[in-house]
């Protein structure tokens, strides 16, 4: 606990206005993240995951979106006060962002190298390192020394022949290799956060890993902390060293990964375990939850989980659970944590 | 491209069968009121109109292959020297009216998208509104009353003054011709005879570039690479004005290509108001005399120029689209 965290979201309250009123989409998140971190952030949609990455780089539209409270501490400063020109100067330099779908993300009517090159301009305006050229350089010479930049992160990312390739299309490029742009185009800046909202979920299996192992040593090589959105627990198996599981725009449980899987605390996240469909299981013995997520416009007074849960009592009822501390950075946000209660 | 020559065909077909069918005497209005009607008949068998409307038909068409377009019955002169001698002054009245209207439209569309429900949007609304509710015809009234009469900045009609000498013809468009013969005094006497025809010409489809491009950019911002853009540190100005207008544009060319066709037939009324020597004062003076020859002329001038500017659209959406390119 020396370096202070990265990111550190302290009880962040969003609400979203809609046709049939307003509704509390996050009610109090905490996630802090330091560097060489992957936090695996998981819930089912609708849980608030992508709202609180979106949240981070202030890309949530508002109206309708309102912050009703709590802070989201980046280095040390709240991203909540900064204005549009302060967080474009953190958007793709400090913070990057990759997002779920590779064929709806990049712009179709231009060549990637184009993409690429102007968010390496964009960034290079605010860390003069990117290009390494100086600041007085022409626009042409800066343009060239963008393109330099972009053919090795292409190939950073593995795209074999980047010098040809990036004066493609994107429509001439796989699904999975657009995602490598894609991490390419996140990464060009060097941020110190990478914010990756389902970045796998559109691919094929086979290309899924391929794609988490290129993020694992991304991670490792340039030192990020990294938040993976998913709503695959394999996925953050395999990539992550810590989770957070999301419930009705609430963190209910969260920690390392190994201490997380091999011992879930919170009854939602033991749920959402045993609904993993195995290998050993047979044809119709899959098990779900019963019963719905919460209404947010009402959202309930206690345990947001409480009407979905076996062992909730009155107690659960009567105001929102705080985080307990398990040991070790394992927290759950119930009043009967452990895996003791499993038999009931 | 290859439907062109059947709809062409087409068009022949049906001006020709109208020009025959509309009641009224076109031979015996050309010979003048006091024909006797022998000399009628002569008249009638100079150009041939005494014959079947059948081998009429198959000689015009004959002729056409050679570039004959016919002659009038009542200039005498060749269908093809008129066509050649007014279709630029309606060309460059088309593409004047189009270069405000897409130079003015596109821009103002993306800002009125960017800056929507705010004072640029709703200033880009009223003035649609009253753009597309007002006629050519009136409003080239209108100009020629306020900057014609009152101020007395622009000249009320005419392509160019009679008394001067006009550039030497290279193009057929003056402003062009001026520029060629580096004659800038011209230049400017040919911009300020087309600056309010044009003007006329150019609010419809300028107010429906500018609603068009409206829609097509708030969807285009909808879009998820635009989010991308945003997230990864771009600007504002830089997404809007290269990133989404590329997109934005491609669904606005349709409306370009249409407009221009339509602006094509459209020049009759402010070609007359402002005495503009066009097509469509051509063919205004043609139709009132049924003289069927300039008018079918007109027709398939008008028609090809037409098709023509589609083609060029199709392969705009290829420059603007590399994926149309490709496929």
């Amino acid at each position: 606990m020396t370096e202070p965290p990265l990111l550190d979201i302290r009880d962040l309250h969003l609400s979203m206005t809609s046709f049939d009123g307003e509704a509390h989409v996050l009610a109090g998140v905490n996630l802090s993240v330091r560097r060489n971190e992957v936090w695996g952030v998981v819930g089912e949609t609708g849980c608030g995951k992508s709202l609180t990455g979106l949240s981070i780089s202030r890309l949530v539209p508002s109206p309708p979106a309102r912050y009703l409270g709590g802070e989201i501490l980046f280095d040390g400063r709240d991203l909540l006060s900064l204005d549009e020109a302060g967080m474009r100067n953190l958007r793709g330099h400090r913070i990057g962002m990759i997002f779920q779908d590779p064929t709806t993300n990049l712009n179709p009517a231009f060549r990637i190298g184009e993409q690429l090159v102007d968010v390496a301009l964009a960034a290079d305006r605010r860390n003069p390192d990117i290009l390494g050229v100086a600041a007085r350089a022409g626009w042409r010479t800066r343009r060239r020394a963008a393109r330099d930049v972009a053919v090795r992160t292409l190939a950073e990312v593995g795209i074999t022949d980047a010098a040809e390739r990036i004066d493609a299309y994107p429509h001439e490029f796989s699904g999975g290799m657009r995602q490598r742009v894609l991490i390419a185009m996140a990464l060009i800046g060097r941020p110190d956060l990478l914010i990756a909202d389902e970045p796998t979920t559109a691919l094929d299996v086979s290309v899924q890993s391929q794609i988490l192992a290129l993020l694992a040593g991304m991670v490792r090589d340039h030192a990020m902390g990294v938040i993976l959105i998913t709503h695959n627990l394999g996925v953050v198996a395999k990539a992550c060293s810590h989770v957070a599981v999301m419930y009705a725009g609430v963190i209910v449980e969260s920690g390392p990964v190994a201490a997380l899987l091999r011992k879930p605390s919170h009854p939602y996240t033991r749920a959402l375990m045993a609904s993993i469909p195995t290998s050993g299981v047979r044809r119709g013995e899959l098990k779900g939850l019963p019963g719905q997520v919460p209404n947010l416009i009402k959202p309930p007074r206690g345990c947001r989980f409480a009407p979905r849960c076996a062992q909730a009592a009155e107690a659960c009822r009567a105001g929102p659970p705080q985080p307990v501390d398990l040991g070790g950075g394992h927290m759950a946000a119930c009043l009967k944590p452990g895996p003791a209660a499993e038999a009931a | 491209m290859l439907l062109t020559i059947p709809v062409l065909l087409g068009l022949t077909v049906l001006v020709f069968a109208i020009g025959r069918l509309l009641p009224g005497d076109p031979v015996a209005l050309a010979a003048g009121p006091n024909a006797t009607p022998a000399e009628i008949a002569a008249y009638a068998r100079e150009f041939g109109l005494d014959r079947p409307v059948w081998v009429q038909y198959t000689s015009y068409l004959t002729g056409l292959l050679g570039g004959n377009f016919g002659v009038s019955i009542f200039t005498r002169r060749p269908v093809i020297e008129d066509l050649i001698a007014y279709t630029p002054a309606t060309l460059e009245l088309v593409f004047a009216a189009m270069a405000l209207a897409v130079l003015i439209g596109i821009p103002a569309g993306l800002a009125a998208a960017v800056y929507r429900d705010r004072w640029p949007d709703y200033l880009s609304r009223v003035a649609a509104l009253g753009a597309i509710s007002m006629p050519r015809f009136f409003l080239g009234l209108l100009l020629q009353l306020a900057f014609a009469m009152w101020l007395g900045w622009l000249p009320l009609g005419g392509r160019f003054p009679l008394t001067d000498d006009p550039p030497r013809l290279v193009t057929g468009f003056l402003t062009v011709d001026a520029l060629i013969a580096q004659d800038l005094s011209a230049f400017w006497t040919a911009c300020r005879h087309l600056a309010m025809p044009a003007i006329a010409m150019s609010l419809s489809p300028l107010a429906t570039i500018m609603r068009m491009m409206r829609a097509s950019t708030l969807e285009v911002m909808q879009q998820d690479y635009v989010m991308t853009e945003r997230a990864l540190g771009l600007s504002q100005r830089l997404i809007v004005t290269k990133y989404v207008a590329r997109n934005a544009i491609s669904a606005t060319l349709t409306v370009i290509g249409l407009y221009f066709g339509w602006l094509l037939g459209g020049t009759v009324l402010v070609e007359t108001i402002f005495d503009w020597p066009g097509l469509g004062l051509y063919a205004t003076k043609a139709v009132v005399t049924q003289d069927f020859m300039p008018v079918i002329g007109v027709t398939l001038i008008i028609g090809t120029l037409f098709v023509c500017a589609n083609l060029v659209v199709d392969v705009l959406y290829g420059v603007i689209n590399p994926k149309v390119r490709t496929e």
